[in-house]
């Protein structure tokens, strides 16, 4: 395991960020941690880095106590923070060079890793033009090469491509999937589930400070609903009538007047809502389930489970 | 936890990378700002003084100043500087996503700040020794004061920063702590003539007067055993206020 967290538990004063947490990340994968806000999900990583001391229970990264061994376990890793640290008035060349530094890296090596950097993140064409004048894509990007600078076993990325546009969202999960591919265990928090569902091989959905289910995304998706969803606009009242008279209720989850209802196979449920007196050609919409189906089953407001 | 001065040489080195990019303009003003000052006090002022402490008032003004000189440089950077860095720009969070640990930012910020008065102190001693008013080769003994001021005020003012919560508190640390010390430590006048015995430990208690009264014993040429206590309270002042930073340090950026 690359990382391991066993009965952790993090106390600021009276509140609990992380609550009795057990989590095994093993090499070589992409994990995603997925959670509403407050869940736990920044503490946990900064535990994983040594910034912050776990109030009882057991965190080893690279088979070392993190809290112990700080500088050792540190220098095999890498971490994006979920905001962007910058030198705002140099440029991104600097800040690598800047930050290669902070490795202890020097000479012909700082710079040989630096115009790495620069290619594998397409900031070349930016090399030289100060922070401050460069869009988020560029700076987000830049702040995932300061990451990268020696060479992390382990990279930690919270929240990545928060605020970012689908372009830039795209180039880089490719380079994350590049830097897996190379080797790298990729641990990530996001909010964004299609972000986890593409890009990790698998997710652990944290609630209050603990994990409540982990998994591949697809089998998350099997495990706690269904393949496919079928999703449409009706009131309580009406989603009861449609639904009357069905030998199996499926589950299903309701946002306002939205209903969304999780099923193996999606054509049946949408013949037999057809066929009911009470259907009045409303738009239904049947799709695969996702990642945030399951996100919103397990942390959202409710499920309900009988008509 | 273990300094390293390698990573703490790092944190110094991003500073100088930044400082690089302007450094011509901000090492003019270090310039004129002992011109000014010699010209109107020592000059001006001076033509109605006879003499002061056995020498003209221009001479009796140097040393002392050029140990302000290095008060100021120190200040400017563990106050405002610095408080950027950590709160505005987080420079230290992402410092602590690799081996730096809080005890080398602490380092490295102290190097920098001691660097940077030592810039101040050396061009207004340039100034100084350029109008004749450091006699040779003795007065070469502020080049050792200057790092002690600077030590000392570094240390200080990181305390000071690390402690409070916002950035309105720097007036009062300048204008009650660094004015009333600039106007009382015996750079204008020998404080210690001015207070009748009893009242003397408060002189003593006053951090520039003891960079002030090496300064001056380096210029004048004698030394004294009091110089022993001078060197022992920057010491040891600046050792506890770095131990006291350091703890600091270690909570705000690892909770």
């Amino acid at each position: 395991m690359i990382v391991h967290l066993s009965g952790v538990t993090k106390r600021f004063g009276e509140r609990v960020a992380v609550d009795d947490l057990t989590l095994n990340v093993p090499a070589g994968v992409c994990f995603g941690l997925l959670g509403p806000n407050g869940a736990g999900k920044t503490t946990t990583l900064r535990m994983i880095y040594g910034v912050t001391l776990p109030t009882s229970g057991e965190v080893r990264v690279f088979g070392m106590d993190a809290a112990r061994h700080v500088r050792a376990v540190r220098r095999r890793l890498g971490v994006t923070l979920q905001q962007n640290v910058l030198i705002e008035t140099i440029s991104p060349r600097a800040n690598l060079t800047v930050f290669g530094r902070y490795h202890l890296m020097d000479g012909a090596d700082l710079a040989r890793r630096v115009e790495q950097l620069l290619d594998f993140l397409e900031l070349r064409s930016h090399a030289d033009v100060p922070v401050n004048k460069l869009s988020g894509g560029y700076q987000r990007r830049l702040a995932v090469a300061l990451s990268l600078m020696n060479r992390p076993e382990l990279l930690i990325l919270d929240e990545p491509t928060t605020g970012l546009d689908p372009a830039v969202r795209l180039a880089l999960w490719s380079r994350v999937r590049e830097l897996r591919r190379g080797g790298t265990t990729v641990l990530l928090t996001t909010h964004y589930m299609d972000e986890a569902q593409r890009l990790c091989d698998v997710v652990a959905i944290m609630s209050a400070g603990d994990v409540i289910a982990q998994g591949a995304p697809e089998a998350l998706i099997e495990r706690y609903l269904a393949r496919e969803t079928v999703e449409l606009d009706a009131t309580p009242e009406e989603e009861h009538a449609l639904l009357r008279g069905l030998e199996e209720s499926p589950p299903r989850y309701r946002a306002g007047n939205r209903t969304m209802l999780y099923t193996d196979e999606a054509g049946p449920l949408l013949e037999r809502i057809r066929k009911r007196p009470e259907f009045d050609d409303r738009a239904m919409v049947a799709r695969p389930t996702n990642l945030e189906d399951v996100f919103l089953a397990l942390t959202g407001t409710r499920l309900e489970d009988d008509p | 936890m273990n300094l390293s001065w390698r990573h703490a040489l790092s944190v110094w080195r991003r500073n100088a990378t930044m400082y690089r990019r302007t450094w011509r303009w901000n090492i003019l003003p270090n310039f004129f700002e002992p011109v000014l000052y010699l010209v109107s006090l020592g000059v001006g002022l001076g033509a109605y003084i006879t003499t002061m402490g056995g020498t003209s008032y221009i001479e009796f003004l140097a040393p002392g100043l050029v140990c302000v000189a290095a008060m100021n440089g120190a200040s400017f950077e563990v106050t405002y500087n610095v408080y950027v860095r950590m709160n505005i720009e987080k420079a230290y969070d992402a410092m602590l996503t690799t081996p730096i640990q809080p005890v080398d930012v602490v380092a490295g910020e102290l190097l920098w700040a001691m660097t940077r008065s030592c810039m101040y102190g050396l061009c207004f001693a340039l100034v100084v020794a350029a109008a004749g008013l450091a006699p040779l080769p003795q007065a070469l003994w502020v080049l050792a004061v200057i790092p002690l001021t600077g030590l000392l005020f570094s240390a200080i003012g990181l305390a000071f920063t690390l402690r409070i919560g916002t950035m309105e508190l720097y007036s009062f640390y300048f204008t009650l702590f660094l004015t009333p010390l600039f106007l009382f430590s015996s750079v204008f006048f020998p404080l210690e003539e001015r207070l009748s015995a009893s009242w003397l430990w408060v002189a003593e208690c006053l951090p520039l007067l003891h960079p002030v009264r090496l300064a001056r014993a380096a210029f004048s040429g004698q030394p004294s055993t009091t110089l022993v206590w001078d060197v022992a309270y920057i010491l040891g002042l600046s050792g506890a206020l770095v131990a006291y930073a350091t703890r600091l340090m270690q909570r705000k950026l690892t909770q």
